[in-house]
């Protein structure tokens, strides 16, 4: 099961960051021929920052919107965050500073972050109009994403697992010496669904995450009177 | 209203987001354009042999072309957030009009052909064969969209279903399966110079009648110019104004502004229209040969300032992309563009909005009012969406709001704000814009205004509201003709300058 858990990560890491890496440049390279920011908007790039970080960071366009889905929805990215920034632990040694201060936090955004998927998935099953645009692989997502909060959990409060192997065997990987990981289902299947949601990440939804920051109508300046704007393929018309 | 064979949506005293009635609106579909109008347009005359197959191409060749369509296929988690937020959603609890479920439409096609998931598991995914019921229903709820954009203030990522909607039109075109109306009107632009086929003769005759009533109007000689070269200020304004009521009333307070304050103007019968329908079928091309025209009446006329009249998606293409189309604008470095730059006054906002180059004066003084002759009304004011959501005025974030209520409030003193969630980056479309201002879809028309009805009904029967002022062409005829169905009367719509004409001094009295 080492073997297999190393491989599959190796697999998982390349998958993803070579998959969300070739989004991004395929989102980069794509011309946005004209100047179509959602106004008001910024008429500069620090104010367009500003509204991404807003956009980012507090979800702002979604409270707008909808307080239940932004309740649910920011609980749970914020938790991911903590939870995130809690497992850097396993992947660092000495541990850093700043995130030895954020475990305790970390530790309970677990839950937060059950919480707020279980939110979401309500209201994807109860709300006729989201359970009407809903997929089978968005319920299946947010089972995936539950489950590995679950199982998560589970190891830290019910099923311990030897821990400190678990961070050998991470930072064996990280050297390409694999080292044995502790035998516990808990864990193998945490492993396993983390690994899976990396894999799926460049193909599905996800991609909102990288997506964001390419939207158009939240990164472009409004100032389409002071600047021209023109795409190579546009400029070609006019050679024409 | 005894003639339609539809219902009314009734208002309602609690206003609630409405259960869904799956295929409410599948029968609504617009004329198809014929042979004669595609080939005109460069497109096949009819829906080709090899449809699916030209489509996904197309499909491939946007997706390279506009980030925002690309970026928009990925991102949509369906959270939800949108799905009570289109106007045409909120009359008439079709699933298929909430703004996601219309991208789906797309995204469904998207997922098929262009992923790895929606090639292996196309059921898990949504992923669809492009079927021609598929096709069908495409042209069904892509000409139920008015491009208003409401839904993208509201999405965390901004997705636009108006970018969906014109890239799907886009692909129906150059399939053979166009829109009858909007192609239409492509054409006459393309041939004689305005949507509504109005030729130079006819408009100078138009032009001298106007003269003519306004001097039996006020003793005054205001002049509504033609094609004079020399000329400081080009207006360029929807080709409604000529002759539709109350558009028309509008013309006559531009004139009157320009008069007042001693600038000479005039108006162009080769770029004698502001509206560019090449926006609603997402047409880069087309869009760009309508606006090479307003250049080309600019450098031939040498004037030194283009102003553009009251209307919403023209005002989106002037503002936006009209220097990116025809070199319209500042701060050009190209040789193409930098021709009209320096021929344009730099001092100046170009091209300017008739309220800002209004407000402008009025700040400057240069402009005097009779308020009390608009005491007779009490106005509201409907924010195109278009201008609201797609455009600015003036130098800062939201004068697209605050300058035509400024102008408002500077020539009347009776003056009403709607609900909030129905004015500003909120407002709700008239119903008719983005290409479906035609009979073929008055049913949808009608409902799609209910929203704004609703808010409407609110301020007219607690502050007695009886003029809602408005600064588009198409929300001026969309809600002449809809008003009466709810109960309205038609002439309660009007434009803002409709206002400033009434209580303008012309300076020749004393």
């Amino acid at each position: 099961m080492t073997m297999f858990l190393a491989i599959l990560f190796y697999l998982a890491f390349v998958i993803f960051v070579a998959g969300v890496a070739y989004k991004i440049y395929d989102f980069a390279r794509t011309p946005a021929p004209l100047s179509i920011p959602t106004t008001p908007a910024p008429t500069t790039k620090g104010g367009v920052a500003l509204r991404m970080a807003r956009e980012v960071v507090f979800f702002e366009s979604l409270f707008k919107a909808n307080l239940w889905i932004w309740l649910f929805g920011w609980l749970f990215h914020m938790a991911l965050l903590l939870v995130l920034i809690r497992h850097l632990r396993y992947f660092t040694e000495p541990v850093w500073n700043w995130v030895a201060i954020l475990q305790p936090f970390g530790l309970y955004a677990g839950f937060a972050m059950a919480a707020g998927l279980a939110g979401l998935w309500a209201r994807r099953i109860l709300v006729e109009r989201i359970r009407y645009i809903s997929t089978p692989s968005d319920h299946l997502m947010l089972v995936l994403l539950l489950l590995i909060a679950l199982s998560g959990l589970g190891i830290k409060f019910f099923m311990h697992t030897d821990i400190t192997a678990v961070k050998v065997f991470f930072l064996g990987l990280m050297m390409f010496d694999i080292q044995p990981l502790p035998s516990h289902i808990g864990l193998y299947v945490h492993l396993l669904l983390v690994a899976l949601l990396m894999i799926i990440f460049p193909f599905s939804k996800l991609l909102h995450a990288p997506g964001v920051f390419f939207s158009p109508t939240r990164n472009q300046a409004d100032n389409p009177r002071e600047v021209r704007h023109l795409a190579p393929w546009a400029a070609q018309i006019e050679k024409n | 209203m005894a003639d339609q064979a539809f219902k009314i949506p009734e208002y309602r005293e609690f206003p609630t987001i409405p259960a869904l009635v799956p295929g409410a609106m599948a029968h609504s579909k617009p004329y198809v354009a014929n042979e004669k109008i595609q080939q005109e347009m460069g497109f096949p005359g009819q829906l080709v042999d090899n449809w699916e197959e030209k489509a996904i191409e197309k499909f491939g060749e946007l997706l390279g072309k506009y980030r925002s369509l690309k970026v928009f296929m990925d991102s949509c988690v369906h959270c939800g957030a949108c799905t009570d937020k289109c106007h045409y959603f909120i009359s008439t609890g079709d699933p298929k009009n909430m703004p996601v479920a219309r991208q789906d439409l797309m995204r469904s096609v998207y997922r098929r052909y262009f992923t790895l998931p929606g090639k292996l598991f196309p059921s898990l995914v949504g992923a669809r064969d492009l079927t021609k019921e598929v096709l069908d229903e495409w042209f069904s709820y892509f000409w139920q969209c008015s491009e208003c954009r409401r839904c993208s203030v509201f999405c965390p990522y901004g997705i636009d279903t108006a970018e969906v909607t014109m890239a799907a039109r886009h692909i129906m075109d150059s399939v053979g399966y166009g829109q009858k109306y909007s192609n239409e009107i492509i054409l006459k632009l393309n041939k004689i110079g305005n949507n509504l086929g109005l030729p130079g003769p006819a408009l100078e005759n138009t032009l001298e009648g106007l003269e003519e009533d306004v001097k039996d109007d006020t003793g005054v000689d205001v002049k509504y110019p033609l094609n004079v070269k020399g000329a400081e200020v080009l207006l360029v304004t929807p080709s409604a104004d000529f002759f539709a009521e109350p558009h028309i009333e509008s013309l006559i307070g531009y004139g009157k502004v320009f008069h007042a304050a001693g600038i000479s103007w005039t108006l162009s019968s080769y770029a004698s229209e502001a509206g560019n329908f090449g926006l609603f079928n997402g047409s880069y091309e087309h869009m760009r040969e309508v606006a090479l025209r307003v250049r080309k009446a600019a450098l031939e006329l040498g004037v030194k300032r283009i102003v553009v009249g009251e209307c919403g998606h023209a005002w989106r293409v002037a503002y936006a992309f009209w220097n990116t189309l025809a070199g319209l604008g500042a701060g050009a470095k190209d040789p193409f563009a930098i021709e009209l730059q320096n021929q344009l006054d730099p001092r100046h906002m170009q091209p300017s909005h008739i309220c800002e180059f209004t407000w402008d004066l009025i700040q400057q003084g240069r402009l005097k009012f009779d308020k009390e002759k608009n005491d007779h009304r009490i106005i509201t004011f409907h924010d195109s969406c278009n201008v609201a959501r797609a455009s600015r005025m003036g130098n800062f974030p939201g004068g697209q709001f605050e300058i035509p209520r400024n102008v408002i409030k500077a020539v009347a003193n009776n003056y009403v704000e709607m609900a909030p969630d129905t004015i500003c980056e909120s407002t709700f479309c008239c119903g008719g814009g983005g290409g479906v201002l035609t009979d073929d879809l008055i049913e949808l028309r009608v409902k799609g205004a209910f929203p704004r009805m609703e808010a409407l009904k609110q301020v007219a029967d607690g502050q007695g509201v009886n003029f809602m002022a408005t600064i588009c062409a198409i929300c001026k005829a969309q809600f002449s003709k809809v008003l009466p169905y709810y109960g309205f009367d038609m002439r309660l719509v009007g434009g803002i300058h409709q206002l400033v004409s009434t209580a303008i001094r012309l300076g020749d009295e004393q």
